[in-house]
């Protein structure tokens, strides 16, 4: 197994279970089951004992190493500067072996192959895939300056499809050249890497690759920053170059085209920074700069932010398969509590996936009278003229 | 065991208990060198009740019931050696009440040391607990019952002095409160009753599960400061540590020889950190512990570092990260120390010893020691790291805990938080009659033998 060689050197701290303030349990696996096993220490020292043959390979170890969500607190906080970087990469390279041997929960199982299958988790046809953009007068992509990236969940889930129109609508009306690739959009297969299924990963990639360069695309925005992270971070092994953004990083540098307009009273709005933006790509500040831009609106901060903010519990593939779960301790559940104590009205995201948790964690909260998701693109849309 | 698996279930709940290959896989082993010892049970408890229940199902069913806070007391004190249930105790975290005037903290048995931490800076800002070196994971519970110390502790002593209060479920199930809650709603002392916290304290779980207590909290000041005293010959450290710490005004105090960068290594140093609420304070308190120790200076065999500001940033941080890093030495991922409470005096005798044992054993030995009280004692650590994949060099790293652990007792100092091949060395050292007093508690409290049972007994 790759990086098999740095489970041993795991102490089992614990740094990796909390965010850098100490404040509470900041790993979502960790956080929902709270035995030691589902920690990433724990998973550390199951992967080596599992390669030692001391412990068997059954369904239950892999549900424990497939409830990691890839939020990526344990690389910001782990203390051992010599592998910490490859805690991430072992665990997946931990689902890859379980994935060889046939070996995951059910759910990661359908939803891998819906993707083989389908091109998308959600089983449906692509010929559905440009739906979101209905009546939008989106044109094609025809070598215009950018291409808008959609992805799965912005092509399917309705919330997702929601988030798309939001961004497409600010591009159209501060005059951005894009255009969509529609029912020839792939997967970008960020999930499926992460869920150690990375000879598919590599299938996809190539293929997107393989159209965008048909098509002549140099830049592309892309709506979900696991969408991002993949592009801009994986599609280089396989040859594939370009200059990749994700959507608040468009839009920050077009806000002074922006006619904005004060609502009527102030706004007070929690961001809450997704981990593929955030700790992947160590971005915090061009959301904040784009929601800090917008007039009346009062920007406040969760104690667990940037580099310390708790996952939506959505990465890894969860937002679909729920391997995780719900329950008072999900990461999502925990996370609308957190946003509804800033005494924020609106809790902002920047990802479809983290929209999606949240707002079903708000109604399993009975929030809905104290909270609502908007992305920061519904958000600009509000306030322009 | 189905029939206790399904009376577990019912108590606390389906997700929280487990029999499972994998959480018995890990249970059975902390950080340390110690032989893994399987539970046939995992359980997470959420209340005192829940732990009350459990106690009785396991007195009926006489399974062995094995407390556990955060993991990390590395000597393996929370492995089951004779198998039952471990009790993970972390899902009671809650911190649940602090007195601002009285400066205390009421906390369940699983808070973790970083949670209080956080909560007081947000919260109560002008407030701190001592925190220990440990991982910010390790619980407050856990530290307090093992006699730790930490960066209050030339301030405050030991933690378990800092302890104004516990309840405690009993070995029989009974819930019991101990210290000044027993008969008040407050719990702000152990005095003026029994002190009946000795009969949980350092008994390593044998003697009952605490599951709330209430500690000390000292002010927070907003302005600190670390001022390092370098000597090369050992035979001064004590008189230095004596000087320094009299002056009463050190927070914490650390002696360590350094091994890198290599030009510091054959040095003693000795780290006091302090607080004040101003600058001129800050200044004050520099100026009487360099008076203190004013004849070393005058002499010139010893005096205070310069140290650039993020240097002493560093030195500042709690806890200190470098420690869970010194388990990378060996690239292996492990690391035990014996951790000596001794005198100070015997301070130069305990650096030599493990050097000797560290040359003797081809292992390499970090040693150092935090100082209790205004140098009442202090607690010398030996710490080896080993690469936990290579069963030589975790061979060679037991045995060079063992030897440090005879040596210490040897010299009339007695290994913390020691484990079961150690406590049975402390047993033979002892008094026969206090060991018998300890057996005969233990019979009392715990007349049916479920509690962490392996511990403190002798061959």
């Amino acid at each position: 197994m790759e990086h098999a060689e740095i489970l041993h050197r795991c102490f089992r701290c614990g740094y990796c279970k909390l965010p850098g303030s100490f404040q509470d349990l900041n790993c979502p696996p960790y956080l929902k089951y709270r035995f030691e096993t589902y920690a990433p220490g724990g998973r550390m020292w199951l992967l080596r004992a599992w390669l030692d043959e001391e412990i068997e390979t059954i369904q239950r170890l892999a549900e424990i190493l497939f409830s990691c969500t890839a939020c990526g607190n344990c690389v910001e906080h782990c203390v051992f500067p010599a592998f910490k970087a490859d805690l991430l990469d072992a665990f997946t390279a931990g689902r890859e072996e379980l994935v060889n041997q046939g070996v995951v929960p059910d759910a990661v199982g359908r939803y891998l192959r819906a993707i083989h299958s389908h091109g998308n988790p959600y089983n449906l046809p692509k010929a559905d895939r440009a739906r979101w953009a209905d009546g939008l007068g989106i044109e094609r992509y025809s070598g215009q300056e950018y291409l808008f990236y959609v992805g799965c969940p912005g092509s399917y889930d309705e919330r997702g499809q929601q988030m798309a129109r939001a961004v497409a609508g600010l591009l159209q009306k501060w005059g951005v050249d894009f255009g969509i690739l529609g029912e020839e959009e792939g997967c970008d297969g960020n999930e499926v890497r992460v869920l150690g299924e990375t000879g598919l990963f590599e299938q996809l990639a190539r293929e997107n690759i393989e159209k965008f360069e048909a098509a002549g695309v140099q830049k592309i925005v892309t709506l979900s920053p696991h969408g991002f992270d993949a592009i801009k971070n994986e599609y280089p092994r396989f040859g594939g170059r370009f200059e990749t953004c994700h959507y608040p990083q468009l839009l920050a540098g077009l806000m002074a085209k922006a006619e904005l307009r004060r609502r009527n009273g102030p706004l007070r709005v929690v961001f809450h920074d997704p981990c593929y933006l955030g700790r992947h790509n160590k971005d915090y500040l061009t959301p904040r700069a784009v929601l800090g831009a917008l007039p009346g609106l009062e920007l406040l901060e969760m104690d667990r932010a940037m580099a310390d903010a708790l996952c939506c519990g959505g990465g890894g593939g969860n937002s679909f398969t729920d391997v995780l779960g719900g329950g008072a301790d999900s990461a999502s559940r925990v996370r609308v509590r957190e946003a509804a104590g800033t005494g924020a009205a609106v809790l902002a995201v920047a990802c479809p996936k983290c929209a999606r948790m949240f707002e079903d964690a708000i109604k399993a909260e009975d929030l809905e009278d104290e909270l609502r998701v908007m992305d920061i693109a519904e958000l600009v849309q509000e306030h322009c003229g | 065991m189905e029939e206790i698996y399904q009376a577990l279930v019912r108590i606390v709940g389906a997700a929280y208990v487990s029999r499972d290959p994998e959480e018995r896989f890990i249970y059975a082993r902390d950080p340390g060198t110690m032989e893994p010892c399987e539970p046939d049970l995992v359980v997470m408890p959420n209340s005192t009740e829940e732990v009350r229940q459990i106690v009785l199902l396991a007195n009926q069913m006489r399974i062995p019931v094995v407390p556990m806070g955060g993991g990390l007391v590395l000597s393996g004190l929370t492995r089951p050696l004779k198998g039952g249930m471990v009790l993970d105790m972390k899902r009671m975290n809650r911190i649940l009440e602090v007195d601002e005037m009285s400066r205390s903290v009421l906390v369940e048995a699983g808070a973790s040391q970083g949670m209080l931490q956080a909560y007081l800076k947000k919260h109560h800002p002008g407030l701190k607990h001592s925190i220990p070196d440990a991982p910010p994971i390790a619980t407050i519970a856990g530290n307090v019952l093992i006699h730790g110390s930490g960066h209050l502790s030339a301030t405050g002593g030991f933690h378990s002095d800092m302890l104004n209060g516990m309840e405690v479920v009993l070995p029989t199930g009974e819930i019991a409160k101990i210290g000044s809650c027993a008969t008040s709603p407050y719990w702000f002392s152990r005095a003026p009753l029994p002190d009946l916290a000795g009969l949980f304290i350092g008994w390593h779980g044998t003697t009952g599960i605490a599951t709330k207590l209430a500690i000390k909290l000292y002010p927070d000041r907003p302005l600190g400061d670390v001022g390092i005293f370098v000597m090369e010959d050992p035979e001064l450290v004590p008189g230095v540590i004596h000087r320094l710490a009299g002056v009463a005004v050190a927070e914490d105090i650390l002696a360590f020889m350094a091994n890198a960068p290599a030009w510091l290594r054959g040095f003693q140093l000795v780290n006091v950190k302090y607080g004040a609420e101003t600058g001129e304070e800050l200044r004050l308190k520099r100026d009487l512990l360099r008076e203190s120790v004013r004849t070393y200076i005058d002499e010139k065999v010893g005096g205070f570092m310069p140290l650039p500001p993020e240097m002493k940033q560093r030195f500042l941080e709690e806890p200190q990260t470098t420690l869970a890093v010194f388990a990378d030495t060996r690239e292996g991922g492990g690391f035990e120390y014996v951790g000596a409470i001794m005198p100070i005096a015997l301070f130069p005798e305990a650096y030599r010893k493990g050097l000797e044992i560290a040359e003797r054993h081809g292992v390499e030995c970090a040693t150092g020691a935090r100082i209790v009280g205004l140098g009442h004692c202090m607690m010398f650590f030996y710490g080896y790291a080993f690469n936990r994949a290579d069963p030589s060099d975790v061979k060679l790293a037991q045995e060079a805990l063992e030897a440090t652990n005879a040596a210490v007792l040897e010299m009339g100092g007695i290994p913390w938080k020691a484990e079961a091949p150690a406590q049975k060395q402390i047993i033979e050292k002892m008094d026969p009659n206090t060991f018998a007093l300890m057996n005969r508690l233990r019979g009392v409290l715990d007349p049916n033998g479920i509690m962490n049972p392996g511990n403190w007994e002798a061959d």
